[in-house]
C-alpha cells in the first residue's frame, strides 16, 4: 500500500501502522459484514450535477505567477528530474 | 469582552476605529501566542492595511458591512493571497497562495480584518490539533489539555480572546468538537451553503467551512456573511445566503426536538447530565420533546473512516513536488515524488492515505469503500425519517470534555472515536451546531449538539440561542 501511495516507510513505521490500521479495519468490519444488496451508493450528499458556464475568456493566474510557486521551472515550464531511462 | 457585533456597531458609528480594535487583538495575540501556539502566521501588515481601509470607508460615510473592523482568525487551510498557508503540513511550508478563498473576499467586503492563520491538525486530519507539523495548540481554558481539532487553533484564538470570531472547517466534527472543548458556539453548515473555493481539500464530499464565536448572534452574523452561492464552487447551493441573524430570537415554541439516544449514549456522565439539562431547558421554552433511537448512526464512524481517507488519498495526490510546495530531489520523477511525500507528510496523513488507498484498491473496493457509500445512503434515510418526527435533534457534541495533550496520540482508533457524534451529519450533508451548555466535573465546558436537515441553520441557531439564555450566558 505504501508503494501504491508513493510513500517510503521505515520498518518501525511499517510495524506500527500495520497494527494501527488493522484496528481501524477491524472496526470497519461492522459495515463490511452488512448485507446491503440493492442499496444505492451515495458518493455525494446532494448528488453531483455538471455545472457549466458561458464559454468566454476571463482572467486567470498568469503563467509567471503559477511557475513562481514551483520548486523548479525552466523556459516557461515546470522542471522535473528525468522521466524515462537513459537510451541504451 | 465586546462581541463581534458590538465591535462592528462601534466601528460603524465612530465610537472606535478598526485600527484600534486591531491593536487590541494584536496585543492579546502577542501576550499569549508563545504559550498556546495558536497562530502559525500573524499578518500584521495585511491586517493593518485592511483596518485602515475600513476606517477610510467609515470616514467617507460608506456602509462598511456587518463585520466592520472586526478582527478574525482563519484556519490555515484557507487560501489568502500572499499569506503563508500550510494546512499544518511541512509539505506546504512557505507556500503563499496566489488567490483568495471566496470566504476571505466576502469577509473583506463585510469589513472584517483577517489577523492571520491558525494552527490545525495536518490537512485537518485529527481531533486534537496535535498532528500539526508545527506543534500542538494548547486549550486556553486548561493548557494541559487539547483544544480539540482539527480547527483547534481557530477555537483557541476565540477562547483566548485574541479575536472574537474565527473560521474553521468541519469534515467530521472539526468545528463542533473544538467549539465544545473551548466553550464556543460552532456551526457545521449544510453542505454547499458556504463556498469551498480556496479551502485546501481533505475530503471534498464532506468538507464545509463554518464559524466559531462566543455567542450565537455573532456566529449567525459570520455565517450569513460567508454563505451564499459561488460560481467558483460547483457544489455550491444555488441560492443566496439565508437570513440567520433576523431569526436568532425565534425561540423553539412548538418545535419538536428529537433527543437521540445514540448521540449521547456512552458519553461521560458529566456530558450526559448536560444533555439532559438541555432537554429540560428546551422543553421549558415550549418545545415538544420526542425520544428517538437511531441505532444505524453507529455505522457512521466506520463509513467515515473509509470514505474520508479514500477521498483524501486522491486529493493529496497533488502534492508531488512538481507545481508547488516541498520537493526532495532524486534521480527520476517517481523517486522524487516518493521522497517528497515521505519527507513532507506526517504520520497521521500517511496513515490516512494508506487507509484510503487500501479502501479503494482492487479486491477491497466493494467490501470497504463501496460498502461505506451504501451505509451513507442508509444514514441519509435514517435522518430523513427522523426529521418526519422531529424538527431538530439533540445530542452531545463529543463523548468527553477536552482531553489531555498526548492522551490519545498513540491510539488512532481512540482518537477517531471522539468524532462519533459529529460524523453522521457530515455524511448526510446536513447542518449542526455545537453550543456550550454547563460545565463538567472539573469546570471544563460541555458542548451539546443541535442537528437539523439541510438548510435548517436558522432553526438550529434559534434553538442554540434558547440554550445560551437558559445557561445564563447572555
Amino acid at each position: 500500500m505504501a508503494k501504491l501511495a508513493r510513500l517510503t516507510l521505515s520498518d518501525a513505521e511499517l510495524d506500527e501502522f500495520t497494527e494501527q490500521l488493522g484496528q481501524v479495519l477491524e472496526h470497519a468490519n461492522d459495515i463490511a459484514a452488512l448485507d446491503l444488496e440493492g442499496v444505492v451508493a451515495t458518493a455525494h450528499p446532494f448528488g453531483l450535477i455538471n455545472v457549466a458556464r458561458e464559454d468566454v475568456l476571463r482572467e486567470s493566474l498568469s503563467r509567471d505567477e503559477v511557475l513562481a510557486m514551483a520548486p523548479d521551472a525552466q523556459d516557461g515550464r515546470f522542471a522535473v528530474p528525468r522521466i524515462m531511462g537513459e537510451a541504451p | 469582552m465586546k462581541s463581534a457585533r458590538d465591535i462592528a456597531r462601534d466601528v460603524r458609528n465612530g465610537t472606535t476605529t478598526a485600527e484600534h480594535e486591531l491593536a487590541s487583538s494584536l496585543a492579546a495575540i502577542h501576550a499569549k501566542n508563545d504559550e498556546l501556539n495558536v497562530f502559525l502566521f500573524v499578518d500584521e501588515e495585511g491586517a493593518l492595511d485592511a483596518a485602515r481601509r475600513v476606517d477610510a470607508r467609515v470616514a467617507r460615510g460608506d456602509d462598511v458591512g456587518a463585520l466592520a473592523g472586526v478582527p478574525i482568525a482563519l484556519k490555515d487551510n484557507l487560501c489568502q493571497v500572499g499569506v503563508p498557508t500550510t494546512a499544518g503540513s511541512r509539505i506546504l511550508k512557505g507556500w503563499r497562495p496566489p488567490y483568495n478563498a471566496t470566504v476571505i473576499d466576502r469577509l473583506l467586503d463585510a469589513g472584517a480584518v483577517p489577523m492571520g492563520k491558525t494552527n490545525m491538525d495536518e490537512f485537518a486530519m485529527g481531533s486534537s490539533t496535535e498532528t500539526s507539523a508545527y506543534g500542538a495548540t494548547r486549550n486556553p481554558l486548561d493548557t494541559s489539555r487539547v483544544p480539540g481539532g482539527s480547527s483547534g487553533g481557530s477555537a483557541s484564538a476565540v477562547a483566548a480572546d485574541m479575536t472574537t470570531i474565527s473560521l474553521g472547517s468541519d469534515t467530521g466534527g472539526s468545528i463542533r468538537q473544538p467549539a465544545a472543548f473551548c466553550g464556543l458556539v460552532g456551526v457545521k453548515p449544510t453542505y454547499g451553503l458556504v463556498s469551498r473555493y480556496g479551502l485546501i481539500a481533505f475530503a471534498s464530499s464532506l468538507d464545509q467551512i463554518g464559524p466559531f464565536a462566543k455567542n450565537v448572534a455573532d456566529a449567525a452574523t459570520l455565517l450569513e456573511t460567508i454563505a451564499g452561492h459561488d460560481p467558483m464552487d460547483s457544489t455550491s447551493l444555488p441560492e443566496p445566503a439565508p437570513s440567520l441573524v433576523r431569526h436568532v430570537d425565534d425561540g423553539v415554541a412548538g418545535q419538536r426536538v428529537g433527543v437521540v439516544r445514540e448521540l449521547f449514549e456512552g458519553a461521560d456522565g458529566e456530558v450526559v447530565a448536560e444533555v439532559e439539562r438541555a432537554t429540560a431547558a428546551l422543553r421549558d421554552a415550549g418545545a415538544t420533546i420526542v425520544e428517538l433511537s437511531l441505532p444505524e448512526l453507529h455505522l457512521g464512524l466506520s463509513a467515515y473512516y473509509l470514505i474520508a481517507p479514500a477521498e483524501a488519498s486522491s486529493n493529496l495526490a497533488r502534492y508531488d513536488g512538481v507545481r508547488y510546495g516541498l520537493r526532495v530531489d532524486a534521480d527520476d520523477v517517481a523517486a522524487m515524488n516518493e521522497a517528497t511525500r515521505t519527507a513532507g507528510f506526517g504520520a497521521e496523513v500517511k496513515r490516512r492515505i494508506m487507509l484510503g488507498t487500501y479502501a479503494l484498491s482492487a479486491g477491497y473496493y466493494d467490501a470497504y469503500y463501496g460498502q461505506a457509500l451504501k451505509v451513507r445512503t442508509q444514514l441519509i434515510d435514517v435522518f430523513r425519517r427522523a426529521y418526519q418526527e422531529a424538527d431538530l435533534l439533540l445530542g452531545a457534541t463529543a463523548p468527553s470534555v477536552a482531553f489531555s495533550i498526548g492522551e490519545k496520540t498513540a491510539n488512532p482508533l481512540a482518537m477517531y472515536l471522539s468524532d462519533v457524534f459529529t460524523i453522521p451529519t457530515n455524511l448526510a450533508g446536513d447542518a449542526a451546531v455545537s453550543v456550550p451548555f454547563g460545565v463538567g466535573d472539573t469546570g471544563l465546558p460541555v458542548g451539546v449538539q443541535l442537528l437539523g436537515p439541510g438548510r435548517s441553520e436558522a432553526r438550529l441557531l434559534a434553538a442554540a440561542r434558547v440554550l445560551e439564555v437558559a445557561d445564563g450566558r447572555s
